[in-house]
């Protein structure tokens, strides 16, 4: 297949304070809400260089509130960036073997096109003009990277929660151009339960006064209360029952009894306030509605007739499906469908439950068995491919 | 296994127990593979050096699903009761059960799948009709424990045994054809007996059956 690199496309450094690239594409992108979208830029992070053969490329894809610092000292929070564990030289996705790429979501706040960056019409912050994206936009922006990279067929395509609905939107979308695929921890569309407590976090920005409906940025406002409140909220769906128990039990935060008033008596509650607190410093609230609405609308069997196999039909792809026992937001039940129509279409597929108290968080931690099943699967799949065996 | 073990030495060093060995004699280079019960993937390994078969695997164990993966092979975590459905039919030129048949709760209808997925099944499994289960049984009025059926009857996940003959008398009722059948002592070694004789039904430790539908593949 040949490759159509978008016309008029500017690459750029991000910004001296940030590491990084920036794709400015000015052919629009066909939304699916209907939208025609652009100019738009993408900012992305590689590590690792890409081959000759360009074959040893992966795509990783972040989860609701990551970006592309997926190793290194993060610009904003100076701490290791989220994938830390995995990305480097000699780690599972090994810098010195694989071309690795990871590009901040369209409707980010991280240097992609989103509702906190500039609308050329008016001059002023997108806000609520932003048009709704969801995760086939996301992925069709990511494409367009892919094309300008000369990237013909990337080795593989990873991620975890939201990261994992672009990897199985990617295998559906463009099967041809991902010999591998590694969903983890996700789900082929999001539950009640999902949506519900993503409409909680959302409703708690938009009552926040500082929302200004939207216009927050142009007042010199923020709305950090309401935006910390949906992290808190969402923070809890990512642990499990035991480890919170673990980690806090009831233990009370630097006093020895009970205040008998609402402060953060307990440690799980500051610990939970500090995390909506870091959060606000480092996320856009209006990107945090937008990025939450495109997992709400995520459902691929939808698109495809309802029955989900119809997405992979006839599909080259390599899966490797990932879950963890105690992670309650993407259940392995949720995985296991995953695996079923993969199966349905007769794909290559693998399908591993590991063994955590972790949580949905497990996917970010080190997780020896998860490693172990990533590594070895990534080295099969290198052998197929051809790349070369360290 | 560690990970020097079977799976990854180099080319020619996979050694196969000598059941799995007959299992592979009986599948053609090149073709689709399904393994139910593939443990750690011992006999896909082998299947993709020696035979160049595109293997995967489905295993109920963790353990052996992760160790499968870990060493390159497509394994899924699943049992041959729940997960064949799914399947379609046609997928694979051969789906093999090996030891495995006597642990399913419908070993029935997971025939009945074996066949629909694979245009031939390859099935192994202990039979319970051998001369020193009967004997033990008789002999001593307990539930019998030999070196192929090593667990108490309390533990054993092996809830659906069956003899030789018992096997035939299925396969003759769902319609499916045997098309080789051959009868293994404890260590796996061919028997030269009639499979379908009250002999074979007395002496082998072990049979293997090579199966498919009753209607020609088209």
């Amino acid at each position: 297949m040949t490759i159509s690199i978008p016309s008029a496309a500017r690459e750029t450094a991000l910004a001296p304070d940030r590491p990084g690239f920036r794709l400015v594409v000015a052919e629009a992108l066909a939304l699916d809400c209907g939208v025609a979208l652009g100019p738009y830029t993408i900012a992305y992070q590689t590590y690792g260089r890409l081959n000759a053969e360009r074959s040893n490329a992966i795509l990783i894809c972040h989860a609701l509130t990551g970006d592309q610092y997926v190793a290194g000292t993060h610009p904003v929070t100076g701490k290791p960036g989220w994938w830390e564990t995995l990305v480097g030289p000699g780690k599972v996705l090994d810098t010195e073997r694989y071309f690795l790429i990871c590009a901040n979501v369209l409707g980010g706040c991280m240097g992609s096109t989103g509702p906190m960056e500039t609308n050329p019409a008016t001059s002023m912050p997108w806000g609520l003009a932003f048009p709704v994206i969801t995760v086939a936009d996301m992925v069709r922006a990511q494409q367009k990277l892919i094309d300008h990279l000369g990237i013909e067929s990337l080795f593989c395509v990873i991620g975890g929660s939201m990261g994992g609905m672009q990897v199985l939107q990617w295998a559906a979308a463009f099967p041809e151009r991902v010999f591998a695929a590694v969903p983890i921890a996700t789900a082929a569309r999001h539950s009640a339960q999902n949506i519900a407590f993503h409409e909680v976090g959302r409703q708690a920005i938009m009552a926040d006064p500082q929302w200004c409906q939207g216009n927050y940025l142009e007042r010199g406002e923020r709305p950090a209360r309401g935006l910390a409140v949906a992290r808190m909220a969402a923070h809890i769906t990512y642990l499990s029952e035991q480890a919170l128990h673990r980690k806090f039990g009831r233990n009370l935060q630097d006093r020895s009894a009970l205040t008998y008033g609402f402060d953060a008596d307990f440690q799980v509650e500051n610990y939970l306030r500090h995390q909506g607190i870091t959060f606000v410093e480092r996320f856009d609230a209006n990107s945090y509605l937008y990025i939450t609405r495109a997992c709400d609308y995520f459902d691929l069997a939808a698109e495809h007739g309802g029955q989900l196999a119809n997405a992979f039909r006839g599909i080259k792809t390599r899966f490797c499906s990932i879950s963890f026992t105690s992670d309650w937001l993407y259940p392995t039940s949720e995985n296991r469908a995953i695996v079923h129509a993969l199966n349905a279409a007769a794909a290559n597929v693998s399908f591993v439950e590991i063994e955590t108290d972790k949580g949905h968080d497990a996917f970010l931690l080190e997780e020896p068995e998860f490693f172990a099943t990533l590594r070895g699967f990534l080295d099969g799949c290198a052998r197929h491919r051809g790349l070369d065996q360290r | 296994m560690s990970a020097d073990g079977n799976l990854g030495g180099a080319p020619g060093t996979i050694k196969l127990r000598g059941d799995l060995r007959l299992v592979a004699d009986m599948i053609e280079p090149g073709s689709r593979v399904l393994d139910v019960g593939c443990g750690e993937g011992e006999l896909l390994a082998y299947l993709a050096e020696a035979k160049g078969v595109d293997g995967r695997g489905m295993e109920l164990s963790q353990s052996g699903v992760n160790a499968g993966v870990r060493h390159g092979l497509s394994v899924i975590q699943g049992d041959a009761d729940h997960d064949l459905q799914d399947y379609p039919s046609d997928a694979f030129d051969y789906v093999v059960l090996s030891q495995t048949l006597q642990a399913t709760r419908q070993p029935r209808s997971v025939i009945a799948h074996l066949v629909r997925i694979g245009r031939r099944a390859v099935v192994s499994f202990p039979n319970f009709g051998h001369w020193r289960i009967r004997l033990n049984l008789l002999a001593n009025g307990r539930m019998p424990v030999t070196p192929v059926l090593t667990h108490a009857w309390y533990e054993t996940p092996n809830i659906h045994l069956c003899t030789i003959l018992d096997f035939i008398a299925l396969c003759e009722e769902l319609g499916v054809v045997i098309e080789r059948s051959v009868t293994l002592d404890r260590n796996g070694l061919p028997y030269r007996l009639n499979p379908r004789g009250a002999l074979a039904n007395l002496l082998a430790e072990q049979a293997l059956f090579l199966l498919r539908r009753a209607a020609p593949t088209r």
